[in-house]
């Protein structure tokens, strides 16, 4: 674009600049808080309340300390954990052959497959009939009931197939013409060259199951079984906080602190990946897959 | 071809001409043999997983009973319609499910398009990617993380907008647990969380205007408004109609995690859905017919609106959502 700077278009920039930098902080703000109300010795706090800023060398890390000091959080995190990496595989092991199929334009019945899943994403029959067919299956207090409903998404599975379809046809040929099954084409030579999409919607089903919190609710009545945000979700509501924190009239954190210290822990995991899923999603590999 | 003109000659030898066909067509399944074998564990998964809630779905017009099972039940046709229909929640219910939806729309797509014009527009093009960053990463929280936020913004002990409105005099506002208050929180909540990330297929699409359009209105001494206004916005107008639309057919999402992580009793009135309603009326409440009912009727409205609007987009874009 033409950067013409007459008076005009700076004057333009700058209320631009002050525009983002309103919408920058309308994001930042809260977060801040939050990290704030996580990291505030229990003195001033008693003293002051929560102030907007709060000088670094006062920072203190007792309230992470008390949380993590009770037995059931680092449980739910390695709880959260299986069942992130269990679900993303298990995700990942049913999405790639079907969307792989899909690509192939000549399979027989390619057609009607496509129909047919298509579908299932139209129409949904609700909660209902899916929580009865986990229950009838025996599945309660297993965490294949909260990876399998989920598993396979018709639109991550869509994304993946226009970027098999992408992927040159002499490639697959020259395999096959030395011999190799689709099995073998797959793994060989479609897999190797399909690092990015996998990475993406890798990424996207990892950060589905890590927040999944509704149909660990419904499915695990077991406390030991409980994944981060639910546990997460059970301290935020301050009635049931005593049985899952450590808390009482000599608690060095206050109540406040402990809950935006729960915060903090079920965001850095997230915070930890999102470069790698940024770094996908501007090269506009998903907003290229919108389109069939 | 020469089959073709051999059958027309001799029409006994059609019956040969359809058995090559039958023969081709094994050939062609025998030669995907691997691929099928590839996909078998995916399409048992749907059968099981995607296909088996749709036959369950049938005690929508069944007494259904956990003993008898899903096929013993008795049939009851229409009952549990009819019954959620003549309810009083009918009206509260949709009323709610389409205020949420239709305000998170109406309220977060012109948000969503000024980002994405301010970003597109700014000559500061690492500050443009730094807010980019920082206003796709919401999107990526769930529902509970949000909830601990708008817990430190909006508790009325020490939530930092009570804070503000004490020092200006005011009285602390239950935001929360509140009637009053709570369909604002939701909408802006939601707003907050996902308009960033709705700025990304609008970026795109400005970014896919052709760079000439600008150049030839800044040889006319275009403003910057006028640029906006009169290239930048019709630009993009097919990717908003396509957006609208396609929410339009979403009408009763409503964001059922967001509600049930935020509503409590106090705020059933103002902020029962369609969805939550299903939940507590089936699984606490083991009206699973009724809720099935109510949940299947849901479905079939969505399918509906999805299929318009997909064949209007299609007329009126050229394009197709599927």
């Amino acid at each position: 674009m033409l950067h013409t700077k007459t008076r005009d278009a700076v004057i333009f920039q700058i209320g631009l600049a002050i525009l983002l930098t309103i919408i920058l902080l309308a994001i930042l703000i809260p977060f801040w808080r939050v990290i704030v109300t996580a990291f505030i010795p229990l003195d001033i706090y008693t003293r002051e309340g929560i102030p907007f800023f709060l000088s670094p060398t006062k920072w203190t890390i007792e309230a992470f300390k008390q949380l993590l000091g009770h037995s059931l959080f680092p449980r739910a995190i390695w709880n959260s954990v299986i069942i992130t990496l269990l679900g993303t595989a298990i995700s990942l092991f049913l999405t790639v052959p079907l969307a792989y199929g899909l690509s192939t334009r000549n399979l027989p019945g390619r057609k009607l497959i496509m129909t047919l899943i298509l579908f299932t994403y139209l129409f949904s029959p609700g909660l209902i009939p899916v929580y009865l067919l986990i229950t009838g299956m025996k599945l309660t207090n297993n965490y294949l009931a909260i990876i399998l409903p989920p598993a396979v998404s018709v639109y991550n599975t869509l994304v993946m197939m226009s970027f098999f379809e992408g992927l040159p046809e002499e490639l697959k040929d020259a395999a096959r013409i030395d011999g190799a099954n689709e099995l073998q084409v797959l793994w060989h030579i479609i897999l190797p060259l399909s690092k990015p999409i996998l990475l993406t919607i890798g990424l996207f089903y990892a950060v589905f199951f890590w927040n999944e919190f509704f149909t660990p609710i419904l499915y695990l009545n077991e406390t030991n079984l409980m994944p981060l945000p639910v546990l997460l979700r059970n301290i935020l509501i301050s009635a049931s906080f005593n049985e899952y924190v450590e808390y009482d009239a000599f608690s060095s954190s206050s109540l406040e602190s402990l809950k935006a210290a729960g915060v903090l822990i079920t965001m850095i995991p997230m915070i930890m990946i999102y470069p790698w899923i940024q770094r996908y999603f501007t090269k506009g590999t998903l907003v290229g897959g919108v389109k069939e | 071809m020469i089959l073709k003109t051999l059958a027309k000659e001799f029409p006994s030898l059609t019956r040969l001409t359809l058995n090559l066909n039958i023969n081709q067509m094994r050939k062609s399944i025998w030669r995907q043999r691997w691929l099928y074998f590839l996909m078998a564990p995916t399409l048992i998964y749907f059968l099981i997983f995607k296909y088996g809630p749709l036959w369950n779905a049938q005690i929508a017009f069944k007494d259904f009973k956990p003993l008898l099972g899903v096929l013993g039940s008795p049939w009851v046709g229409f009952k549990h319609f009819e019954t959620f229909i003549n309810s009083f929640y009918f009206t509260e219910l949709l009323t709610n499910t389409i205020i949420f939806s239709v305000a998170k729309l109406i309220l977060g797509l012109p948000i969503a398009v000024i980002c994405a014009i301010a970003l597109h527009e700014t000559w500061f093009l690492r500050y443009r990617t730094f807010v980019q960053t920082m206003i796709y990463l919401p999107h990526f929280l769930s529902w509970v993380i949000m909830y601990g936020v708008l817990l430190v913004i909006l508790s009325p002990g020490n939530g930092l907008l009570n804070a503000i409105i004490e020092r200006f005099g005011g009285e602390p506002i239950a935001f929360l647990t509140s009637p009053d208050y709570f369909r604002w929180v939701v909408i802006l909540s939601d707003i907050w969380k996902e308009t960033g990330w709705a700025t990304i297929l609008y970026l795109a699409a400005l970014l896919a205007i052709s760079p000439d359009l600008y150049e030839a209105a800044a040889v006319d001494g275009a403003t910057p408004l006028q640029r906006i206004w009169y290239i930048s916005l019709p630009g993009i107008l097919p990717v908003i109609v396509l957006v609208t639309l396609l929410r339009l057919g979403h009408i009763l999402e409503a964001g059922f995690n967001q509600i049930f992580v935020l509503y409590s009793v106090p705020v059933y009135s103002v902020g029962d859905i369609l969805d939550t309603w299903v939940f507590r009326q089936g699984i606490l409440q083991f009206q699973f017919g009724l809720a099935t009912a109510v949940g299947f009727f849901k479905g079939v409205i969505g399918l509906v609106l999805i299929l318009v609007a997909n064949r209007i987009a299609k007329r009126l874009a050229q394009q197709s959502i599927y």
